[in-house]
């Protein structure tokens, strides 16, 4: 694994709060991830994980707080958001492929679009991300004709497209039917390896152990407890975690 | 029968420029109420605002008060004028005005509920890789959008025909307004007449409905 700068951190979130209503979704985040680190994120259902990785890259605005994108703060709209989002990858838990184009056209479209990269550069480099999640022969076909765990791919072969400084994954493996589940850990603890900043909301513990660099428990909109990931799975410093892991590992 | 065959060519004279009228309003409207829908679902208050008001007064008031309108209100008293010396391509432009005007209220109505039938999901992923507002419209909610509307689109093209022979309020010499004039001149053949022309705009529509139909088919977004 890469060298991870803790002095430079790539996101930095500071007193970050949110809010659903009367919710209070997110409770004063504090939260670095470092460039080329894996931070996975754990937690019960309803805890804020999801929201804590849409607030990243702002598909979810914060009531208050400041979050620090590579040096700069999160714009607020226009221009300048959608140019930071072009930075930030993200992979949804329903995949979002683009469903009136196909596999090829959903991972060209931001190069061509927003990067303005020639097409038939675009579409050379867009088959090389293909072949590299493995579903190159899949290129001209409509997302509804793949399997779940193939538009899974293409939609991480999607956000690749865009040469993203950090991708986001909101459970990427969670709409999956299990034997899918396995092709999509795979390709991406092949991005954590080869250096990418990560920031995984997941169920999937076997890739948390596997290739996280550090491991963040949410409860109630609040980061309860985070650390190394064999020393939070072996011995949780929190009843909570313990709770939860208790309840999650011994079946 | 006699008189129908013997005025075919000014009886088709009239379903061309019916055929005019919908297709110039046709194509003003698809633009314009798309344009509206997109104000309609725009983060903006102020066009939200703007797209609901244009929608909801142009929807609710009658298409004849609307091609009165435009004939004597920005034709005579507002003096809008296409042509100096032809006051019948006055008239054809004035009325296309109002039936774009009014058509395009119910376009922008069917393609917001097309945009409705696009999952969230695919705006966010659009904007997630750095489309614009306008282009995750443009080029991912708007083609699925319009696709799924085809067969209301059609629908509305459908009664966009028949609605040209409001026109003929304002003097076009379109198919209601000839049929008018025929039976001025042919008094004993009044029902052969109108049968034509009632022939005429199912010749028109006919064709229509089966085929919007069956783009819709083709054209389905599948998920």
């Amino acid at each position: 694994m890469t060298e991870i700068s803790a002095s430079d951190p790539l996101v930095r979130l500071k007193a970050v709060n949110k809010h659903f209503g009367p919710l209070h979704v997110l409770k004063d985040i504090e939260l670095s991830v470092g460039r080329g680190e894996v931070v996975v994120v754990i937690g019960p259902s309803g805890s804020g994980k999801s929201t804590l990785c849409r607030v990243i890259n702002r598909l979810e605005t914060i009531d208050s707080g400041t979050i620090i994108f590579d040096g700069r703060e999160l714009p607020a709209e226009g221009k300048a958001l959608a140019r930071l989002r072009s930075e930030v990858g993200m992979v949804f838990q329903s995949f979002n492929l683009f469903s009136h184009k196909t596999i090829l056209e959903n991972v060209t479209l931001g190069p061509i679009k927003v990067r303005k990269i020639p097409r038939q550069q675009a579409e050379q480099r867009g088959m090389e991300l293909l072949e590299r999640v493995g579903i190159a022969s899949q290129a001209s076909k409509y997302p509804a004709q793949l399997s779940g765990g193939q538009q899974q791919r293409a939609a991480i072969a999607r956000a690749l497209a865009m040469d993203p400084k950090m991708i986001l994954f909101d459970e990427p493996t969670s709409a999956l039917d299990p034997e899918m589940v396995q092709e999509v850990l795979d390709v991406m603890t092949g991005l954590a390896r080869d250096g990418m900043t990560m920031m995984v909301v997941t169920h999937e513990m076997g890739f948390a152990r596997r290739a996280a660099n550090r491991v963040v428990f949410m409860a109630d909109g609040q980061i309860v407890e985070e650390g190394d990931p064999s020393e939070f799975f072996t011995q949780p410093n929190t009843e909570r975690a313990r709770d939860f892991l208790s309840k999650i590992l011994t079946h | 029968m006699e008189a129908v065959v013997d005025e075919l060519p000014v009886i088709l004279g009239a379903f061309w420029l019916t055929v005019r009228l919908t297709v110039v309003s046709g194509v003003i409207s698809l633009i314009w109420g798309i344009v509206l829908a997109a104000m309609r679902v725009s983060p903006l208050p102020v066009l939200r605002g703007a797209g609901a008001l244009y929608v909801n007064v142009l929807r609710n008031t009658p298409l004849t008060l609307i091609i009165v309108f435009c004939g004597l209100g920005l034709g005579t008293v507002m003096n809008v004028q296409f042509s100096q010396d032809d006051l019948s391509l006055n008239s054809f432009w004035l009325s296309i005005i109002g039936l774009s005007a009014y058509t395009s209220a119910f376009v922008c109505e069917v393609v917001r509920s097309g945009i409705n039938t696009v999952p969230l999901g695919q705006a966010e992923a659009a904007r997630a890789i750095g489309l614009t507002f306008l282009q995750t419209l443009r080029l991912v909610v708007l083609p699925q959008a319009v696709r799924t509307v085809i067969a209301p689109l059609g629908s509305l093209l459908n009664a966009l025909i028949k609605n040209t022979t409001v026109a003929a309020a304002i003097g076009v010499m379109e198919a209601a307004l000839r049929m008018k004039n025929l039976f001025d001149s042919h008094g004993d053949a009044i029902i052969p007449i109108f049968l034509g022309f009632a022939a005429g705009f199912i010749v028109l529509t006919l064709p229509l409905n089966l085929l919007s139909g069956r783009l819709a088919r083709r054209l389905a977004v599948v998920r």
